[in-house]
C-alpha cells in the first residue's frame, strides 16, 4: 500500500482528495501546513507528498527544500499542488525539484494516473 | 648722490620689475596676480610724471587747476561699469587689440580709418613720451646734482632709457596675438602704481610732519602768500569755466588715451574686476591729490624767493633737508610713473603701428606667401622694433623739441589731440547712424585745429621763438574766435570738439553708410544681444571656400592651431567637417583668428584676398539684421517652449512610470483574484467529479460534498461581488448617503447577525462607551459594513474562549473607534500592508482568508472616503484596530438619545 501525504490548508480540498486517494488504495495522511508535513517525515516515509504553496506557518517551498535535504526520501515523489498558474511559479517549483506541478483546478483522475505513472 | 650708485639704483630696481614680470608670466593662475586690485592699479598707469611733478608744479603756480586731472576721471570712471563692460565685450568677440582696431572697425572696418588714428595716436603720444622720458633725465641730474650732458653718449639718462626700451620690446612682445593678455607686464605695472603712491605718501609725511608742524602748519603759513587765496579758489565764473572744460578733457582721456584702452580694455581679464576698478582707482587718484596740495605749499615756503623749478619740489625738498633716502624714493616714485606710462605706451602704440600701418600698408603681400613661423618672426620683430624706435624718437623729440616746455602743458596737449577721437569712440557704442565719412571729417577738421591751435604755437615757438608773415596774419584772422575767458587749451578743445562733433552728426545723417559699417554698428550698439552667438550677426555673402581660407588661416597659427579652431567651430554651430563652403560665420570666425596677430582691418584684407563677396545693399543688410533680432527673439521664444517641451515631457514620464506601476498593481490584482477563485472553484470541482464518478459514495459523505459545492459557490461569488464593490469604492461610483445618525443604534444593527458566530465560538465581546453625546454624521450602510469586516477579521484570529473589546470615544472632535482582539500579533513590517487587497492569501505564513480577502481593504476604503482614518497596532496580548472618523459632530440632547 503506497502512502501519501496530503498537505492544503483548504479543508474542503483535503477532504475531496482524502476521500479519492482512499478509495483507490493509498494510505493517506493529512497536513494543514508544512509543519505538519515535517511531523509526519519523522515517523514514516511516503511515497507520494502532495503539497500546496500557500499554507501557513511553513510553506510548499521550504518544506520542499527540507524534504530535498533528508537523504531518506530521496525516493519519494513530490507534487505541488497550487493555485499559482503562471509560468514563472511552475518553472520555479520544478527548479527546486519538484517532480511534478498540477495547477489547480485539477482533475482528480488525471492527477491519480499521472501519480500512478511515477512508478 | 653719487651718479653711478643712482645708475645701480635705477638698475636694482629695473630688476626687480623683471624678475615680477617674470614671475607673474610663469605663475599666471595664481591669486595675487589673477585679481582686480592688479587690473586696478594697472590702470594707475595715468599718473604719469606729470602727476608726480607736473601737478606739484601746476599746484605751486596756479593753484586749484592741478585738480581736474583727477576729478575728471573720478566723475567719470562709475560710468565704465557700464561703458567700459560693453567696450570689453565688443573687444572681446571681435579680438580688438587696440583704440585703433575698435574704432575703425566699427566704421566699416577700415583700413585707412585705422590708419589714420594710429598716426594720431602716435603724433599725441610721442611728445608725451618724450614728457616722460624728460622727467628722468632731469631728475637723475637732480639727485646726482649733476649737470646735464650735451653729448647723448655720455649722458647716464641715455642708458636708462634705452634700458627701458629694451625691457618693454622684450616683455610687451610675448605673444604674437596682441589681444592675448600680458601679465608680466601687467603685474609690473601694478606694483608700481602701488610704489609710486607708497613713495609720495611717504614725501607728504615727510613735508608736513617733518618740515612742518602737521597740515595746519602748512596752511597757516602759506595763507600769508599774497596769491594764496586767488590760487585756492576758481576766481569766478570764468575760472571754473576753465576748470570745468579740463575735467572734460581729463574725463575724455581716461577713457580714450591708447594706455588706458589698453589696460582697461584690452588686458581686462574678467569683467566683474571693472566692479573693483570703479571704486578703488578713484580712491587711489583721491589719496594722490591729497598730497600734491602740502607738497606744492611747503616747496613754496621752503623756496621761497629761490629761482627752482616748482615741478621738482618733490625732490628738492627731501635734497633741502640732506635726506638722500625720500630722496631717491621719490626719485624711484617718479621713475615708476614714468616707466609704467612709457612701456605700455610704447606696446599699445606698437600694436596699432603694426598691425594698423605697417602690415596693411606694406607688409601683407609678403606674409601672405610666408610660413607660420617666418610670419609670428616677423611680426613680432616688427613690434619689438617699433617698441624701441618709439622710445628712442620720443628720446629725440625730448632731446629736439621739448627741452624747455613744461610738463602739464605737454600732456594737456595730448589729452585734446586724444580727445578728437571721443565722438567716433562713443558714436561707436551708443549711436547707430555714424559712418565712417563722419567720423573721419570730424577727426580731420579737429586735428587741424588742433595743429594750428595747440601744436604750431607749443612747438614752433619752443625751437624758433617767433613767427611772423602770412602765419601771424592767418592766426589774426582766427583771433574772432577766442574766447576771452577761456584758457589757450581749453578754448581749443572746446572749438576742435565742437566742430568734430558737429562734422562727424551732419556729414553722418546726410550720407549713407555703407552696409558693412552698419552691421558693425548693430554689432556694438547691441553688444549684449550678440554676446553669445557675435558670428551670427556678421552678414557676409558671395563665395568662399573653407580650403582657401585655411589656407591663409595656417600661414598665421600654424596647422595644429589652425585645425583646432576648425573643430571648435565646426563643434559650435555644429557642421559636418566636410563642408567646402565658408558661410559668413566662418568668414567672421576667420576673421577674428587673424586679428588679434594682424589686426582687424589686415584679417578683413587677407580673407578678402580669398573670397568673392557679393555686393550687399544698405536696405538688404537692414532686413536681414531686422531678422536676425527676430530669429534671436524667436530663438528665445523656442527656448522658452522647449523648456516648456521638457517640463511637459518630465510630467508625462512621471505620469507614464505612475502608470507602469499601476498596471503592474493591476496585473499582481488580477493574478491574486484569479487566485483566490481558483481555490474555491478547486473544491467545487473535485465535490463534483467525485459525485459524478463515484455511485457508491456513502450517503452522510455524499451530503457533506454537495454542501461543499454550496458553501464554496457561496464564497466565489462573494469575492466577486467584493471585488467590484471595491472598484466601484476606488473610483468613487459609490456615493455616501452622510446624515446624521446615532452610532450606538449603527453598533447594534451591525452586532447582531454576528452574535450567533460569536457564541459559538465562545468569545467574550464587551464594549465601552465614553461618548458624551451619540449624534455623527455618517453613511450608515457603510459604517456597518466597516463594523462588520473588523469584527470579521477579529473574530477569525481569536483563539476560542478570546476577547473583542469596542471602545468609543470623542478626541479632536473625532469619533474614535477602537476593536481590540486578543490573538497573534501582526508582524510589525505588516501593520500596514494588512490593509491590501489579498494580503492575507499573499502572506504565507498568515491563516487563508475564510471570506474574500478584502475585507480591511474595503473598511479602509470606506473610512478613507468618511475622510478618517485606520490603522492597525499590537497590543499587549492581542492587536487593536483603531478608526477615527471626523464627524461633523452634532450635540444633542442626551435625554434624547438615551430615548432612542
Amino acid at each position: 500500500m503506497k502512502k501519501i501525504i496530503i498537505a492544503d490548508d483548504e479543508h474542503k480540498i483535503l477532504m475531496s482528495l482524502e476521500y479519492s486517494f482512499k478509495k483507490n488504495g493509498y494510505d493517506v495522511y493529512i497536513a494543514r501546513d508544512g509543519m505538519e508535513v515535517l511531523d509526519f517525515l519523522k515517523t514514516m516515509v511516503p511515497d507520494v507528498i502532495l503539497l500546496d504553496i500557500m499554507m501557513p506557518n511553513l510553506d510548499g517551498y521550504s518544506t520542499l527544500d527540507l524534504i530535498k535535504q533528508d537523504e531518506k526520501l530521496k525516493d519519494t515523489k513530490v507534487i505541488f499542488l497550487s493555485a499559482k498558474n503562471n509560468p514563472r511559479d511552475i518553472e520555479k517549483g520544478l527548479e527546486m525539484g519538484a517532480d511534478a506541478y498540477v495547477t489547480k483546478p485539477y482533475s482528480i483522475k488525471k492527477l491519480m494516473q499521472q501519480i500512478e505513472e511515477m512508478f | 648722490m653719487n651718479s653711478f650708485a643712482l645708475f645701480f639704483v635705477v638698475l636694482f630696481y629695473l630688476a626687480l620689475l623683471f624678475l615680477v614680470a617674470h614671475l607673474a608670466e610663469k605663475r599666471r593662475s595664481k591669486r595675487w596676480i589673477n585679481n582686480p586690485y592688479i587690473y586696478a592699479l594697472s590702470l594707475a598707469v595715468y599718473c604719469t610724471a606729470w602727476t608726480y611733478y607736473g601737478s606739484i608744479g601746476v599746484a605751486a603756480t596756479s593753484g586749484l587747476n592741478y585738480l581736474p586731472i583727477y576729478i575728471g576721471p573720478i566723475m567719470i570712471i562709475p560710468a565704465w561699469i557700464y561703458i567700459n563692460t560693453r567696450i570689453v565685450r565688443i573687444s572681446r568677440v571681435n579680438k580688438i587689440s587696440s583704440l585703433a582696431d575698435f574704432i575703425s572697425l566699427r566704421y566699416g572696418n577700415s583700413r585707412s580709418l585705422s590708419a589714420i588714428i594710429t598716426i594720431v595716436c602716435l603724433l599725441a603720444i610721442v611728445p608725451y613720451i618724450g614728457l616722460q622720458i624728460k622727467a628722468i633725465s632731469e631728475t637723475f641730474h637732480l639727485v646726482t646734482e649733476t649737470p646735464m650732458s650735451k653729448d647723448i653718449l655720455t649722458d647716464n639718462a641715455t642708458f636708462v632709457v634705452v634700458l627701458i626700451a629694451l625691457f618693454s620690446s622684450y616683455y610687451g612682445t610675448r605673444y604674437v596675438d596682441a589681444s592675448e593678455k600680458r601679465l608680466g607686464i601687467i603685474s609690473a605695472i601694478a606694483l608700481e602704481s602701488f610704489l609710486k603712491l607708497f613713495f609720495i605718501i611717504i614725501l607728504g609725511f615727510f613735508v608736513i610732519y617733518f618740515a612742518f608742524d602737521g597740515f595746519s602748519d602748512i596752511y597757516e603759513k602759506a595763507s600769508k602768500f599774497e596769491d594764496f587765496k586767488e590760487k585756492n579758489t576758481f576766481n569766478g565764473i570764468e575760472g571754473a569755466m576753465n576748470w570745468m572744460v579740463l575735467c572734460m578733457i581729463s574725463a575724455t582721456a581716461i577713457c580714450i588715451l591708447p594706455r588706458q584702452f589698453h589696460t582697461a580694455i584690452v588686458e581686462n581679464r574678467q569683467e566683474k574686476h571693472i566692479r573693483t576698478a570703479i571704486w578703488f582707482f578713484p580712491l587711489y587718484l583721491l589719496i594722490f591729490t591729497v598730497f600734491i596740495f602740502p607738497i606744492a605749499w611747503g616747496g613754496r615756503l621752503i623756496f621761497d624767493g629761490q629761482k627752482v623749478n616748482p615741478e621738482f619740489y618733490s625732490i628738492l625738498i627731501p635734497q633741502h633737508f640732506d635726506n638722500t633716502l625720500i630722496t631717491v624714493l621719490v626719485f624711484l616714485g617718479g621713475l615708476s610713473s614714468c616707466i609704467s606710462m612709457i612701456i605700455i605706451s610704447a606696446i599699445t602704440l606698437s600694436i596699432m603701428l603694426s598691425n594698423n600701418l605697417i602690415i596693411p600698408y606694406g607688409l601683407l603681400g609678403k606674409l601672405k606667401s610666408e610660413s607660420e613661423e617666418q610670419n609670428t618672426r616677423s611680426i613680432t620683430n616688427i613690434r619689438k622694433f617699433s617698441i624701441f624706435a618709439l622710445i628712442i624718437m620720443a628720446f629725440a623729440f625730448y632731446k629736439y623739441f621739448i627741452l624747455k616746455t613744461s610738463l602739464d602743458s605737454v600732456g594737456l596737449i595730448s589729452f585734446v589731440v586724444i580727445a578728437q577721437l571721443a565722438p567716433a569712440f562713443f558714436g561707436a557704442l551708443f549711436w547707430r547712424r555714424g559712418s565712417y565719412k563722419g567720423a573721419v571729417t570730424g577727426l580731420i577738421a579737429g586735428l587741424v585745429i588742433c595743429y594750428f591751435g595747440l601744436i604750431i604755437p607749443q612747438y614752433y615757438f619752443s625751437y624758433n621763438q617767433e613767427f611772423k608773415g602770412v602765419i601771424r596774419d592767418m592766426y589774426d584772422a582766427f583771433g574772432f574766435f577766442t574766447i576771452p575767458y577761456l584758457g589757450r587749451i581749453p578754448q581749443i578743445f572746446f572749438w576742435s570738439m565742437l566742430v568734430n562733433t558737429s562734422l562727424f552728426t551732419i556729414v553722418s545723417v546726410s550720407s549713407k553708410g555703407n552696409y558693412r559699417e552698419r552691421n558693425f554698428a548693430e554689432l556694438y550698439v547691441d553688444i549684449d544681444k550678440y554676446i553669445q552667438n557675435h558670428e551670427n550677426a556678421f552678414i557676409w555673402r558671395g563665395t568662399a571656400y573653407i580650403s582657401d581660407i585655411q589656407n591663409i588661416l595656417e600661414r598665421f597659427l600654424g596647422k595644429s592651431k589652425t585645425e583646432q579652431a576648425l573643430r571648435i567651430f565646426n563643434l559650435k554651430y555644429s557642421i559636418d567637417s566636410k563642408t567646402e563652403t565658408a558661410d559668413s560665420r566662418f568668414i567672421k570666425f576667420s576673421e577674428n583668428l587673424l586679428a588679434g596677430r594682424i589686426g582687424t582691418a589686415s584679417a578683413k584684407i587677407l580673407i578678402e584676398g580669398v573670397t568673392k563677396e557679393d555686393k550687399i545693399s544698405l536696405k538688404e543688410v537692414l532686413n536681414i539684421l531686422e531678422e536676425s533680432q527676430e530669429n534671436i527673439s524667436l530663438n528665445k521664444k523656442l527656448t522658452e517652449q522647449s523648456e516648456e517641451l521638457q517640463k511637459l515631457s518630465d510630467d508625462l514620464r512621471t505620469a507614464n512610470e505612475s502608470l507602469i506601476i499601476k498596471d503592474r498593481q493591476k496585473d499582481d490584482f488580477l493574478d491574486s483574484v484569479a487566485h483566490e477563485l481558483r481555490t474555491p472553484i478547486t473544491a467545487i470541482r473535485s465535490a463534483g467529479e467525485i459525485l459524478a464518478d463515484d455511485d457508491e459514495i456513502p450517503f452522510d459523505i455524499k451530503q457533506e460534498f454537495l454542501n461543499n459545492i454550496v458553501t464554496e459557490s457561496d464564497r466565489l461569488s462573494e469575492i466577486i461581488n467584493d471585488i467590484l464593490y471595491l472598484d466601484k469604492l476606488q473610483h468613487g461610483e459609490i456615493s455616501l448617503h452622510i446624515q446624521e445618525n446615532n452610532i450606538i443604534e449603527t453598533y447594534k444593527k451591525a452586532l447582531n447577525p454576528l452574535l450567533h458566530l460569536i457564541q459559538q465560538k465562545n468569545i467574550h465581546l464587551s464594549e465601552v462607551n465614553l461618548l458624551n453625546q451619540f449624534i455623527f454624521e455618517y453613511d450608515e450602510a457603510r459604517m456597518i459594513q466597516l463594523f462588520q469586516n473588523i469584527w470579521g477579521n477579529a473574530l477569525k484570529f481569536t483563539e476560542e474562549q478570546g476577547t473583542i473589546q469596542t471602545k468609543l470615544f470623542e478626541k479632536d472632535q473625532k469619533l474614535i473607534i477602537t476593536i481590540f482582539n486578543t490573538g497573534k500579533h501582526i508582524p510589525e513590517e505588516d501593520l500596514e500592508m494588512i490593509f491590501d487587497k489579498f494580503y492575507q492569501s499573499k502572506n504565507q505564513n498568515i491563516l487563508k482568508p475564510t471570506g474574500s480577502g478584502l475585507g480591511l481593504a474595503i473598511s479602509k476604503k470606506i473610512v478613507q472616503a468618511h475622510g478618517g482614518s485606520i490603522k492597525a497596532e499590537n497590543s499587549g496580548l492581542g492587536v487593536t484596530f483603531t478608526i477615527s472618523i471626523p464627524g461633523k459632530i452634532k450635540k444633542e440632547n442626551t435625554h434624547e438619545v438615551e430615548h432612542h
